[in-house]
């Protein structure tokens, strides 16, 4: 028995729901080339960041211009003059293009940007450079006591809005979970102009080293079992909301991609297994989901869409408080 | 025709480049550029005229850049070379040989001082003057222009003659002069250079298909007869020349001759001169003339060979008096080299009888502009106003007040004024604040503007720059012109119609508008507005104002940029104000043309920066604002002084005036004869340069002594010492309980020079101890400087009244106790952040009451010895290093030769003391003979043994008493240390440096290894590692660094150290007393981390530790010491790497700059790097486990 692997992914039809998500491994020609042969069914390509930019733009001015004209026999600095100094977004931009030629599958630029200007003019540049779809990547760190919720949810539609007003390619909004009322924030964004939703991101949460006295971000990959925040908003918005639903985090094996497609996923994406174990390890991923499928006679991805989703799960309740209570008191037991 | 905006290196560069196959360059000022452009032409792939980009390759020096031409030429390739001073002498020995075999080539030449009782990197003739035997032909230009054309007519003529050329132009003056010139385009060289020519060349090179020898060796019978040989190639080049300059003229219009005259047809009074003063000469002779003089100005455009009868045919037959005005110095000749020419060529044509007159006119020499000396429109005015005397002086100087041999001309600066039509404007700056730069993009705007653009007539502009002597907080003068015709005006800025100032903290440094004109624009970068500045100008800013009658603005640019996010950058919104202010262009115009400039600037950085430098100049002209000037002085404040009545005379009358920028006013007699100068003068320059200085808090303090050991500045320092010693201190002064088992209940103050701080952070970033409940504070932190000035500053007072330690109490081989010892170089002007002063500092503490440091030429011979004010002290007995600086090259030579004497000096001093032994107490005879030893107890028992001895011997009537009472000194231990960067260990000086390593004798040579040409501006040298980006190696360096420690190992008899003070004090403080402690040649190499480095400089210290984490910089000492006592002699004292290079490489610019140009070569080079690294440390480990046998007698020292 074959199954039927393809799904539609903001318009993109892709082979399978495995796509591969923004990385190291998806920030090299060579290593998207073995995404792709592996069975990769979209890649995403590492964020652009804005902030970074700007950073290294200010480090090398400051540094060209406060080494140079100060002292007499090094008149013009201490450094050869160059032309440029790349801090744009130019090496971005030329990986968006050379993925795009260089692959078939579709490539999804990624954006993080600071400002409201940076977003949308970066956002055209991602889709002028090729890119078949732009995934925004939003990270921001609601920590001023003095900017409320609608505040911070306003902001988002904002930009939403303005980048969804500057690209005419598909666009993915990749957000955290934390917003008081998720599933609202989920249907505004839908409403901005979404295409899809990717949930979630990962925050980086740094950590302290005693010894030393210094906060130490400190990047861990994922397990399977943070699977379970995407799964339980991706079952609960499933249907709910008009853009479509993308996994990442957790998905680790075929049977992370099952939980998640049929909790309501559109695509899965994974990274931390990638990381871990290699660009092949797509094809593992994708086979377990096949097999998987094929053993409990599913026919197709689309057959399997959602149907553990909240409005199809043969107990909606235990998506919702009931469940976390009963769980801690198994536990406790 | 394309007009050009450049300077007059890159003037000259533009046309060697395109005219050579092969460039041998090696980095000198102001040479510098030149090499450098030519190196980023090269890797940027950039043609030469004949298609092929051409092979440009450092040298390890300029005699081996010298070399290599020479090589090159033979090989059939044309070459090009670019130098200056010591530099061009070093290829002496090459430019006989290459004009004795009739090579073409150009040597361009950016004229310098030659180095005499002092250094100077600044311009003169002495360089090419002492070149003018060599053989090679001398083409002079005097202007940016000019260095354009004559580069062309040189490489043209070369070719024609087959006899080399130097053409050179004068440093600084013109090679870092900005200014319009018309450019040469390949077809103008194309003319200039016949193909014909090149073949011919070609067609000499040496080849095994035609094989024939040169360089040959001759004896008397024909060496003089093929000296001869040449004549005729000679006898042509004037003729050549002018047929060059006469093709040069038919392609471009520009018409040169020999020697040009400008002046009255009929002058009576003639200057002759070449180089830059002729700009100045000419518009006194133009002035003169308008107004009824008969003077004249004879330009020399070919000195060597020089053509007598063209230039005395260019004289007016009615000349009766001639000054000759040379910009250098022979001493004991009977005149200077050019006044000798021109009396010589005026003897002969007289004598020929192929001049007007019968009897020759009188001729007077005259030296002007040694070392940039400013030659003005004045001076030349003096110099015609001494030739109209019956009995003009036959030799005089002028510029300066000689009141010992009373050779200078009396000069009334007021006899001259500049044109009014000319807009002039200065500007103050700071080095790092992007003054310089925005100000030579005002020139190139204004310069490149269209006629269009500035009201029908295109605009000629002049950009020059003048730069103080200190590498952190050091201050620039921009003089910047601007004129409907060409400026042809060599001197500084007299009378500026518009003053800025981006500082207004310089208010108070100096005199900063003694150069507004009556009615000049001033704008002020102030933080108080227009209604509350007036109040906080000190009182002579205010009487300015008001006398001249200035229109006043202020902005408060630093809140602009800040607010637009450039931090402290406020140079594009002090360039706006100023094309508001000035009206050079339209005001609309001018706008566009700036944010024009910006793209063209800031485009390389970013779109980011470009639009925020674009925002900048709306806001800026926003914020622009009038002062009404009230009529009367209010201001109170005056500059303050810190040279008190109590500072040596020297100090006072003449250190005094170089401080506040009177140097030029000092007569001759104020200066020593022979370059000697007293050190310890830095205490009397307080800077105050920085914002934040570091506080200490006492409660956290652990008194590891980490800040006092990395500080660059000994800016902060440290004393144990008996609590009763409080008494009487300022109420907020701070001490502790000192930790340490050597001085029980005693107390220990760390303190901060506020004023002498850089606030570069460095001690800050090593302090380990933090607050338990607010981690982010130390127990040292930098603070706002304001905020404790008042406290700080008596503090530092009464810290320095506290008792030094007993040196022979104190643990001096470790860290905490070396740091007690009193520092003997304070305050240098190196870079905040300076990676090899604590090398120098630490060796000051520990032994510089007894050192004598040979300096080789570079950063630390800057720092250390540049004038106003030099770092190295005394302490309270006055003793303290004995500093010398010989040249770049032979530091380690001259070093052993110091050595050599003192060796002598003992030798002496022991058979005076045997034949004497019998006058004197046996017990101190005996003392003495053993009492030459290192340890600071020996030492203070020996200095009172040599007391003893003086009064001993002044008792005895005994010649020989004398003569040992004249060395007793050298009975107490002495050392001596070689101080230098890698340029000079690794490259120029590698030859005597490994010979003294050979030598055995007993000295110790410092190695601040910056891993590139750190004080020429960051060249590479073979210290640069794999990958990183340097000048003269703008793609990245391609191959590893050399491995001297290892070089020197191999000697096996010679004491190694490689160390990284800010990654192992302990360490660190271990080599320099095993150094010193061997008997025998010691090397110690210092990783010293640079500006050149591109990284964050509060973090000098702590990125060491990366450095050596990574196995990039490791630990070792090599100690044959311990071959002899049959142990590995071998130390790693580093561990294995832990992190890769990249982890290390990717915080410094140098390496990441290339990944950006370039990602491919990057990562090529950068695996390379790593696996350098690999490599070399296998080998190190291997090292460490090598036994070894070092055969050989021990070397003694004189006992």
């Amino acid at each position: 028995m074959t199954v039927d692997l393809t799904t539609t992914y903001m318009g993109l039809h892709l082979s399978s729901p495995v796509v591969a998500s923004a990385s190291p491994l998806t920030g090299r020609l060579d290593t998207l080339r073995q995404l792709e042969s592996a069975g990769a069914a979209a890649v995403v390509l590492p964020s652009l960041f804005e902030e970074q930019i700007e950073h290294d733009a200010n480090q090398y001015t400051r540094l060209i211009e406060s080494t140079a004209g100060g002292f007499a026999e090094s008149a013009d600095g201490f450094f050869p003059g160059l032309d440029d100094y790349n801090t744009g977004p130019h090496d971005y931009l030329r990986l968006v293009t050379e993925a795009r030629n260089a692959l078939n599958i579709p490539v999804i630029g990624s954006l993080n940007g600071a400002t409201l200007g940076g977003w949308t003019r970066y956002a055209k540049r991602i889709e002028d450079a090729g890119a078949a779809a732009l995934e925004l990547n939003v990270y921001f760190i609601a920590n001023d006591p003095n900017v409320t919720a609608t505040e911070v949810e306003d902001r988002y539609i904002d930009l939403i809005e303005r980048v969804r007003g500057a690209i005419s390619i598909p666009l993915a909004v990749k957000v955290g979970p934390f917003f008081s009322s998720f599933a609202n924030m989920a249907q505004r964004i839908s409403s901005a102009g979404a295409d899809a939703l990717v949930l979630f991101n990962r925050f980086y949460q740094p950590d302290i080293d005693p010894d030393e006295l210094v906060v130490a971000p400190n990047l861990t990959l994922s397990r399977s079992d943070d699977l379970r925040l995407p799964l339980r908003w991706i079952a609960a918005l499933f249907g709910r909301i008009e853009a479509q639903l993308a996994a990442t985090s957790g998905v680790h094996s075929g049977i992370d991609a099952v939980k998640l497609v049929m909790a309501g996923a559109d695509v899965t994406m994974t990274t931390a297994a990638l990381l871990r174990h290699g660009p092949r390890f797509v094809k593992e991923i994708r086979d377990g989901l096949a097999t998987w499928m094929v053993e409990h006679e599913y026919s197709s991805v689309e057959q399997m869409r959602g149907s553990m989703s909240q409005i199809n799960a043969p107990d909606p309740s235990a998506f919702e408080r009931h469940n976390y209570m009963k769980a801690l008191t198994t536990y406790a037991s | 025709m394309s007009h050009l905006m450049v300077d007059g290196n890159e003037a000259a560069a533009a046309v060697a480049y395109r005219l050579s196959e092969v460039v041998a360059i090696y980095p000198i000022t102001p040479a510098s550029p030149m090499g450098e452009l030519a190196d980023a032409w090269a890797v940027a792939g950039r043609p030469n005229l004949w298609g092929s980009v051409p092979s440009v390759v450092e040298m390890q020096s300029e005699a081996g850049a010298a070399g290599a031409m020479h090589g090159a030429l033979q090989g059939g390739a044309l070459g090009t070379t670019f130098t200056a001073s010591q530099g061009l002498l070093l290829m002496i020995p090459n430019m006989y040989k290459i004009a004795g075999e009739l090579l073409p080539c150009v040597i361009h030449v950016a004229a310098r001082s030659v180095a005499t009782h002092a250094l100077s990197i600044f311009g003169d003739h002495s360089d090419v003057m002492a070149a003018r035997a060599t053989g090679f032909a001398m083409l002079a230009s005097s202007s940016v222009q000019e260095a354009h054309d004559m580069a062309l007519i040189a490489h043209s003529a070369t070719h024609s003659t087959r006899v080399p050329f130097v053409h050179f132009f004068d440093g600084f003056r013109t090679s870092h002069e900005i200014s319009k010139i018309a450019g040469l385009t390949d077809a103008d060289l194309r003319a200039l250079v016949p193909a014909g020519d090149v073949l011919d060349f070609r067609r000499r090179r040496l080849s095994p298909d035609w094989p024939v020898i040169r360089g040959t060796a001759q004896n008397p019978d024909v060496f003089f007869q093929a000296r001869e040989a040449i004549n005729p190639h000679y006898d042509r080049v004037p003729d050549a020349v002018q047929s060059a300059m006469d093709r040069f003229f038919d392609q471009t219009g520009r018409r040169y001759h020999l020697a040009d005259y400008v002046g009255a047809p009929d002058a009576q009074r003639v200057i002759v001169m070449m180089g830059s003063g002729a700009g100045a000469a000419e518009e006194a002779v133009t002035k003169m003339v308008a107004d009824g003089a008969k003077v004249g100005l004879l330009k020399i455009r070919l000195y060597r060979p020089l053509a007598a009868a063209a230039l005395v045919a260019k004289l007016p037959p009615t000349v009766l008096s001639i000054g000759v005005l040379d910009r250098t110095k022979e001493p004991g000749a009977v005149g200077e080299p050019l006044y000798t020419d021109i009396v010589a060529a005026l003897a002969e044509e007289t004598a020929a009888g192929r001049t007007a007159w019968d009897t020759l006119p009188r001729v007077s020499g005259g030296r002007f502009g040694l070392s940039s000396k400013e030659f003005t429109p004045a001076m030349a005015q003096a110099v015609f106003a001494e030739l109209a005397l019956s009995q003009p002086r036959p030799h005089f100087t002028v510029g300066i007040t000689d009141d010992v041999t009373g050779l200078s001309l009396p000069v009334d600066e007021d006899a001259h004024h500049e044109e009014p039509d000319v807009v002039r404007a200065v500007f103050y700056g700071l080095g790092s604040d992007g003054t310089v730069g925005a100000n030579k993009n005002s020139v190139k705007i204004v310069g490149e503007a269209g006629a269009e653009d500035v009201g029908g007539q295109e605009l000629y502009a002049q950009g020059y720059f003048v730069y103080d002597s200190k590498k952190a907080g050091s201050t620039t003068v921009s003089h910047l012109r601007f004129s409907t015709r060409p400026i042809s005006s060599t001197y500084l800025i007299q009378e500026a119609g518009f003053v800025a100032c981006h500082h207004f903290e310089f208010l108070f440094d100096r005199d900063i508008l003694a150069v507004a004109a009556p009615g000049a624009t001033f704008l002020l970068n102030s933080p108080w507005g227009p209604e509350e500045v007036w109040s906080r100008l000190p009182a002579n800013a205010q009487r300015h104002i008001i006398d001249k009658q200035l229109e006043f603005y202020v902005i408060d640019a630093s809140r602009v940029a800040a607010e637009a996010g450039l931090g402290g950058r406020v140079n594009t919104a002090l360039q706006a104000c100023f094309f508001k202010l000035s009206g050079i262009l339209p005001e609309r115009e001018a706008i566009d043309a700036i944010k024009r400039s910006i793209r063209k600037s800031y485009g390389r950085f970013g779109e980011l920066v470009v639009e925020r430098n674009e925002q900048v100049v709306d806001k800026a002209l926003a914020a622009l604002a009038e002062v009404a000037a009230p009529s009367v002085v209010e201001g109170t404040q005056e500059r303050p002084t810190w040279i008190t009545e109590e500072a040596p005379d020297f100090v006072r009358h003449v250190t005094r005036m170089m401080l506040e920028g009177d140097g030029d006013l000092l007569p001759v007699s104020a200066l020593p004869v022979d370059g000697t100068f007293p050190t310890g003068t830095t205490r009397y320059e307080k800077r105050s340069i920085a914002r934040e200085i570091p506080i200490w808090d006492p409660d956290l303090c652990i008194d590891c002594a980490r800040c006092v050991i990395v500080c660059p500045h000994t800016a902060i320092r440290m004393k144990v010492y008996d609590p009763a010693f409080l008494e009487g201190a300022p109420p907020s002064f701070k001490s502790k309980d000192w930790t340490g088992k050597d001085f029980p209940n005693s107390v220990v103050s760390f303190q901060v020079a506020p004023d002498d701080c850089t606030g570069c952070g460095v001690c800050v970033d090593v302090c380990p101890a933090k607050s338990k409940e607010e981690a982010k504070h130390k127990a040292i932190n930098m603070e706002p400087k304001l905020d404790h000035l008042d406290v700080e500053r008596p503090a530092f007072e009464f810290f320095l009244d506290l008792p030094e330690p007993d040196r022979a109490q104190v643990r001096v081989d470790n860290v905490r106790g070396s740091q007690q010892l009193q520092p003997l170089m304070e305050f240098s002007g190196a870079c905040a952040g300076c990676g090899e002063t604590p090398y120098l500092k630490l060796l000051s503490r520990i032994y510089g009451d007894r050192v004598t440091i040979a300096n080789a030429t570079g950063c630390s011979s800057i720092y250390g010895g540049n004038l106003p004010t030099t770092p190295w002290t005394t302490n309270a007995e006055g003793r303290g290093p004995a500093w010398a600086n010989s040249l770049f090259e032979d530091n380690a030579e001259f070093g052993l030769g110091m050595r050599l004497a003192l060796d002598q000096e003992i030798i002496e001093a022991d058979r005076l003391l045997t034949e004497l032994a019998d006058q004197l107490d046996p017990g101190l005879v005996a003392g003495l003979r053993t009492g030459r030893r290192a340890d600071e107890a020996t030492v203070a028992d020996q200095r009172v043994r040599v007391e003893q001895l003086a009064a001993a011997l002044s008792g005895l009537d005994d010649e020989r008493a004398a003569q040992l009472a004249s060395i007793k000194e050298c009975f107490v231990h002495k050392s001596i240390w070689i101080v230098g960067g890698d340029g000079w260990a690794y490259d120029i000086g590698f030859g005597g440096l490994d010979h003294v390593l050979a030598s055995g004798r007993n000295v110790n040579i410092l190695v601040l290894d910056t891993e590139v040409y750190s004080n020429t501006g960051g060249q590479a040298s073979k210290a640069t590692p794999r990958a990183a980006i340097a000048k003269f190696a703008s793609g990245g360096k391609p191959t590893g660094k050399k491995d001297l420690g290892m070089i020197a190992s191999a000697y096996g008899d010679v004491y190694v150290a490689q160390i990284a003070v800010g990654a192992n004090n302990t360490q660190t403080v271990k080599a320099f007393h095993e150094a010193e402690s061997f008997n025998g040649p010691s090397l110690i190499i210092a990783y010293s981390p640079c500006i050149a480095h591109g990284i964050d400089m509060s973090t000098t210290m702590s990125h060491q530790k990366d450095a050596v984490d990574s196995g990039y910089w490791p630990l070792f000492r090599y100690d044959p010491r311990l071959a002899a006592e049959g142990k590995h002699p071998f130390h790693l004292d580093s561990r294995k790497p832990k992190i890769p290079f990249s982890e290390f490489a990717e915080k410094e610019a140098r390496y990441e700059m290339l990944t950006r140009t370039n990602p491919a070569d990057a990562e090529r080079l950068m695996a390379l790097a790593q696996d350098d690294i690999d490599a070399r440390w296998s080998l190190y480990e291997q090292m460490a486990e090598v036994d070894r046998q070092i055969p050989g007698e021990e070397v003694e020292e004189p006992a």
